[in-house]
Formats: structure tokens, sequence, C-alpha cells
């Protein structure tokens, strides 16, 4: 037996023959090579744009960049830095890009489940305008809808005047601003003790339902909440707010706060574009619900629009969040279209005017994608946290 | 998996190396004379500078002074390609040696010249940055703009005057910035703008190009120096030199007298004065200096023309007044140093 044994126990072969210890040496042997090349490329572009005196590095963010920006949601001017700039477009593209998912999300979920509607006129409408929208490219879209906006409109001597608080004209659409002066500041905090109390009042309310099958009104109490509270605070504290109403002064209106034809012009192109794909996305989410769980819920009972928002969307959501991100995704990367119609975004001040300026290529292209890439890299992980919440928990 | 990515990002990284290597080309001449053409950037269409016909054929001041320096080194001035470049992409495209030269109304500056490794050969015209407005605004000054939306393009010097002539007078405005000249020109049309700022010879180019010419006025304002000229990146001082001085030439060949139609003759005169003659290359080495033929100069005036044919052909139809751009015996400052 001893011998047996023995000699059934291979020689240890050599290393060049164990497929373990080949594999590894193979992956070591290319990690260098990829380091090298890595390595070459980075020197080659140092050398290559020293020899051709290119300025580099990143010593440019702090210089004034000497231009102005339309739209800033921080204080900008022209001796602001390049990186000022920098955060001002970043800033432009994540204002477009919230408001774009967030009016997308609502249309397109609209537009889906309008297209499985009993209605023929209804379900055609939405056939229509999905498969239009979507077959069309956005760029054209977005001239389409500038140009669209622009023309109808007057210029600002002629503006449509609403109530003399609200003017709309061919430099966008001016609105009265709220100056909070002192004394504002608890009507903030009623604002998120409102949030605070609706989240809490949704938990204990799920958990009531749960426990006693007994249903709370959560939504109308949230309304109240969220209405009623920071009000009761305005009126407490006597109206601290005034109002900033804008003026038609020589050329434009000034003061109060302004949409401009860009910004409306890229929110709805990007908005009703993605909305379009986010449409089908639904339907498809809805149509994998198999019949029998709505057959089920009538059968216990339940009301069609409970059926829908207790049955049907809870599980056609584990199959419309994952493609929902990629469209997500999309609208945001779509975003940098903007330079096309003016919109001051990230690709068009920064990849665009700065570059231009400065002549940094390397290094602006090199800031702006790790943008996008951080924007999405955002996205995607909110996306599957949400996803991984609502994902089917098997038992 | 490991081995996917390894293998993937390694041809990234040398398909990225190969890249690398053409764009560092040391002699751009050497690849031009290789290729048997000059790539040449331009406009994307800016009439009397570089503008493209249905057909595709290039015309204008700036095509014009690709023309003179393919004629300088090829003796045949149609051996140009043109890359229609936005005033935002121009200066990646010299440095990236995408094209050869760039010669696309473009400023020269201080910083351009020195921070973006690219040299300016001369100037082949003078010009300022201007407003053009609605007659009906009534607006006669540019100091009367305040509060004025103005569209301009991208990446251009247009951009940073305007804000110091605006601070300057204490005066504000609305930038609306567009990456291409086309949709400048729709957005002014369509009334987004009270004005619309470029140089003035682009304003005198773009007017055409609006629904109603008549109705729109140029301020008398011009409140900078444009000086515009051709561009080429460091590292070949040889074609540097060959640019600078196919600009040159028309400039004397103009204040010789000697033009498209006489520099032939001129040629074959055998009595002509010593100063002609060097210009033919009938004598003196300027050519050979240049590293071209001797007839080099006669190949630029006989299929260009001179300075003065250039602009008469190109400039003098938008109706803009010579005025710099005359020679400086003129009252204007265009001047070519001595060929000699």
């Amino acid at each position: 037996m001893t011998d047996q044994t023995k000699s059934s126990t291979p020689a240890k072969p050599p290393f060049w023959r164990d497929p373990d210890k080949r594999a590894l040496v193979f992956q070591g042997v290319f990690l260098l090579l990829v380091v090298v090349v890595l390595f070459t490329l980075i020197r080659n572009t140092m050398l290559n744009l020293e020899a051709r005196g290119i300025s580099s590095g990143f010593g440019f963010l702090e210089t004034s960049t000497g231009f102005k920006i339309a739209e800033t949601l921080i204080p900008y001017d022209e001796s602001s830095s390049f990186f000022t700039a920098f955060l001002v477009g970043l800033l432009n593209t994540i204002k477009v890009s919230v408001i774009g998912v967030f009016l997308a999300t609502i249309l397109g979920f609209i537009m889906g489940v309008a297209r499985l509607s009993k209605n023929w006129l209804v379900a055609r409408l939405s056939a229509v305008y999905v498969d239009t929208l979507r077959n069309i490219p956005l760029l054209l879209q977005l001239f389409f809808w500038y140009f669209a906006v622009l023309r109808p409109l007057k210029n600002p001597k002629q503006a449509d005047n609403f109530f003399d608080i609200i003017f709309l004209s061919n430099r966008g659409l001016y609105g009265p601003k709220p100056i909070f002066e002192d004394g504002s500041g608890l009507i903030l905090f009623a604002l998120i003790a409102a949030i605070v109390g609706i989240i809490v009042l949704r938990i204990w309310a799920k958990k009531r339902m749960e426990n006693t099958g007994e249903r709370f009104p959560v939504f109308y109490t949230s309304l109240g909440l969220i209405i009623g509270l920071p009000l009761l605070a305005l009126i407490g504290t006597g109206f601290p707010v005034s109002w900033d109403i804008p003026e038609l002064k020589g050329f434009n209106f000034r003061g109060g706060m302004v949409m401009t034809p860009e910004f409306s012009a890229l929110v709805f192109a990007l908005s009703i574009y993605t909305s379009s794909f986010i449409a089908e996305i639904v339907r498809a989410g809805i149509m994998s619900v198999d019949k029998g769980q709505t057959e089920a819920a009538y059968s216990l009972g339940l009301k069609p629009s409970w059926t829908t928002r207790l049955v049907i969307i809870p599980q056609a959501m584990r199959v419309i969040i994952p493609p929902l991100t990629s469209q997500y995704l999309n609208l945001t990367k779509n975003s940098s279209l903007a330079a096309a119609i003016a919109y001051p975004d990230l690709v068009s001040i920064f990849a665009g005017t700065a570059l231009n300026q400065t002549g940094q290529a390397v290094e602006i292209m090199g800031m702006t994608l790790a943008v996008y890439l951080f924007l999405s890299l955002t996205i995607s992980s909110l996306m599957n946290w949400y996803n991984a919440s609502k994902a089917l928990v098997e038992r | 998996m490991i081995k996917k990515v390894v293998l993937s990002s390694l041809s990234v990284a040398v398909a990225s190396t190969l890249m690398m290597g053409t764009a560092h080309a040391g002699a751009t001449l050497d690849s031009i004379k290789e290729k048997g053409f000059i790539q040449c950037g331009v406009s994307q269409g800016l009439p009397g500078f570089s503008n493209a016909d249905e057909k595709g054929n290039w015309t204008g001041l700036d095509v014009d002074f690709c023309r003179t320096t393919a004629a300088a080194i090829f003796g045949d001035a149609d051996a140009v390609k043109y890359t229609p470049l936005s005033a935002k992409e121009r200066f990646t495209a010299l440095q990236s040696g995408e094209i050869d030269m760039l010669s696309r109304n473009t400023t020269w500056t201080q910083s351009r010249d020195t921070s973006m490794g690219i040299n300016f050969a001369g100037v082949t015209y003078y010009d300022g940055q201007g407003f053009m407005v609605r007659k009906d605004l009534g607006v006669t000054s540019a100091l009367e703009l305040d509060g004025a939306s103005l569209c301009t393009n991208q990446g251009t010097t247009t951009e940073l005057n305007m804000a110091d002539y605006f601070s300057q007078h204490g005066m504000t405005f609305e930038p609306v910035v567009f990456e291409k000249s086309d949709e400048v020109v729709a957005a002014y049309d369509a009334g987004r703008c009270d004005v619309y700022s470029t140089d003035a010879s682009g304003l005198a180019a773009q007017r055409t190009k609006l629904a109603e010419p008549e109705a729109h006025i140029v301020l008398p304002e011009i409140i900078s120096k444009e000086p515009l000229g051709p561009a080429v990146a460091h590292g070949d001082d040889q074609f540097f030199d060959i640019v600078k001085w196919s600009i040159f030439v028309t400039v004397e060949a103009e204040e010789m007298g000697l033009n498209s139609s006489n520099i032939k003759a001129a040629a074959a005169n055998k009595d002509a004065a010593p100063a002609v003659k060097r210009f033919v290359g009938a004598e003196g080495s300027l050519g050979e200096n240049l590293g071209l033929e001797a007839d080099w100069a006669v190949n630029v005036i006989s299929q260009v023309g001179n300075y003065g044919e250039i602009w008469e052909r190109n400039v003098a139809p938008l109706e803009l007044p010579r005025g710099l751009n005359n020679l400086w015996s003129k009252g204007g400052i265009m001047y070519a140093p001595p060929l000699r």
C-alpha cells in the first residue's frame, strides 16, 4: 500500500509546466508591459509638449480667465480664476442634468403608462411620441427647440407681461426672486422639520399598516406638512421675505430670476428625448409583470389604482431601474451638447473657451473626462443602491 | 477577466503611442514634401476669407495664403487640402500636427505665440473688433450698449475684448457664446442678442448671410487690435520661414508693381532692375536660402497674385475699406522687409 501511494504521487513538475504559476508569470509580464507603455506615453507627452514650447501643468487654474459667463450659480466675474470657471461649468452641467432627469422621468412614466392605455387614441399618441422623438438625433432636436423657442418670442421692449411680475421675451423668462431677510432662518428650519416629519410619518404609517392593516393618508398629510409648516413660520415671523421684481432697463430686464432660452431649450430637448426611451423602459417593466398578479390582486378585492400602485409598479421597478440608470447616464453625458446652443456647461466653458484661451488640451480634457466619469459613477452607485433596495427579496 | 482588461488597456496604450509618433514628426516640411500637399486649417465658412462654394472649391484671403505657400514649395498653388475648423478646435489641430498650417483669421497675441507651441508667420490682415446692431435699436455708439446681450463665437479673443471693454466703461452685458459661427448668425438674426460682435472683417462677411443685411449697421468703435495671420507649429524653422516669406513676397510684389499678369515677362526680361532680378531668382540665392527653387516667388505671384490682387479678389467685394491694409507707401502699414 505504502509503496503504491508513493508511486501515485507525481513528481513536482517544473514551474513552467504548472498552469497556475505560468498564468501568474504571464500576467506579471503583461502588467509590466502596461506600466512601461503607460510610462513611455506620459513621458513622451511631457517631452513633446516641452519640445514644442506648449505650457503644461495645472498652474493655469489659478490665473484669471478674462472672459464673462452668462449663467452662474456661484459668484464669478472676469477676474475669477480658471478653477472658478471650471466650477461654474460643472454646476451648470449638474443643474441641467438634475432638472432634466427629473422631468424625463415624469414624462417617461406618463408616456410609458399611456402607451398601455386601453384608450386607443391615448395609446396611439404615445406610440407616435416615442417613435418620433427617439428616432431624431438629439443635436437636431436641440436646434429645433432652441430656434423654436426663440423665433416666436418678442424682444424685451414688447415682452409678454404677466401681472407686471413675470416677463417673457427672447432674453428669457424673467420672474420675481425672493430675498430672504433677517429672521427667515426659521422658515428654512420649518421646511427641514416638515421633511423630517414626513419621513418619520411614512415609517410609522408603514409599521402601523403591517401590524393592524389600517391605512393612513400619508400623501395628504405630507402635503399639508410641507406647505403648512413653512407657511406657519412665515406668518409667525411676519413675512421677512421681499421680492426682487425684474424691471425693463435699456436693452433688457434687470433683477429678478431668469430662465434663459438656452437653458430652457437644453432642458426641453434632453428631457423629451430621454423620456421617449424611458417610456419604452416603463412599458417593458409593466408588461413583464405576470397578468396573474393583477388577477390575484383583483380577487383579493384591491381597487385598480391600488393594484397598479401596490402590486404592479413595485414588481415592474425591478425591471425598470437598471436600464433607467443608463438613460440617466446618457442624459448627463448628452448635456455636453450644450455648447452648440450657447448654454455655458462644463464642455462649453472649460473644454471650450478655457481650452482655447490656455491651449492646454491635455490637462483640460483630462479634468473634463474625470468629471464625467465621476458624475456617471455617482449616478450609477446611487441607482445601484436604489435597485438593491427594490430588488426582489427571495426567501 | 484580468487578462482581458490587461490586453485591452495594452492595445489602447500601444495605439496611443503610435499616434504620438505621428504628432511629433520632426520636420513639417519633410512630411509635406512626402505627401505632396499642404494640409491647411481654415474656417468653416467666412466669405472673403475662407469659404467653400457648392463644388467644394475654397476661396478667400486666408485660403490664398495657403496657396502662396503651396506655390512656393511645389510650384503648384493647388497642392493644398483644407480642413475646416471651429475657433475652438484650431490650435489643438495645429499642435497635434493634424494640419500643417493654420490660416483661419486668427489673431496674433503674445500668449498664443509663446505658450501654445505655435508661431505666427506674419500679418495678412490688420483687423479690429467691432459691433453690429439692428438699425431700429437706434444705437449709434458702442458706449450705449450697457445691459445688452452680445452674441459671439467661442474660443476667440473677442470674448476677452468684450469683457475688457465693458468693464473698462463700467457697463454690463450678457454674453451668448456659440461654438460655431453659423449658430451665432442664426441666433443674432432670431433676435436673441442685441449685438453681434466679432472682427470688423467678420462682421462685414457674416452680414451677407443675414436675412436683411441692410437692416443692420456696424458701430464706429473698433475696440481692439486684431492682427490676423497664418500660424505654424513649433519645431520646423524652415517651414516657418517659407510661410513667412510667401506672405512677404506678395506685399513686396505689389510695392514693386509686379502682378500675376506681368511677372512672367519680368522674369524673362534680361535687362530688368537688380531688385526685380533678385525677386524672380535670376540673381542671388533667395530661393536657395529657403530651400526652394529659384523661381519660387514667380510661382507665387503668377499663380496667386500680389497682395493687392488677393485683396481685390476676396475682400473688396465685402465693401471693406483697404485702410491699414494698404501699402506703407500708400498710408497703410503693410510692409515687407527687403528681399536681399
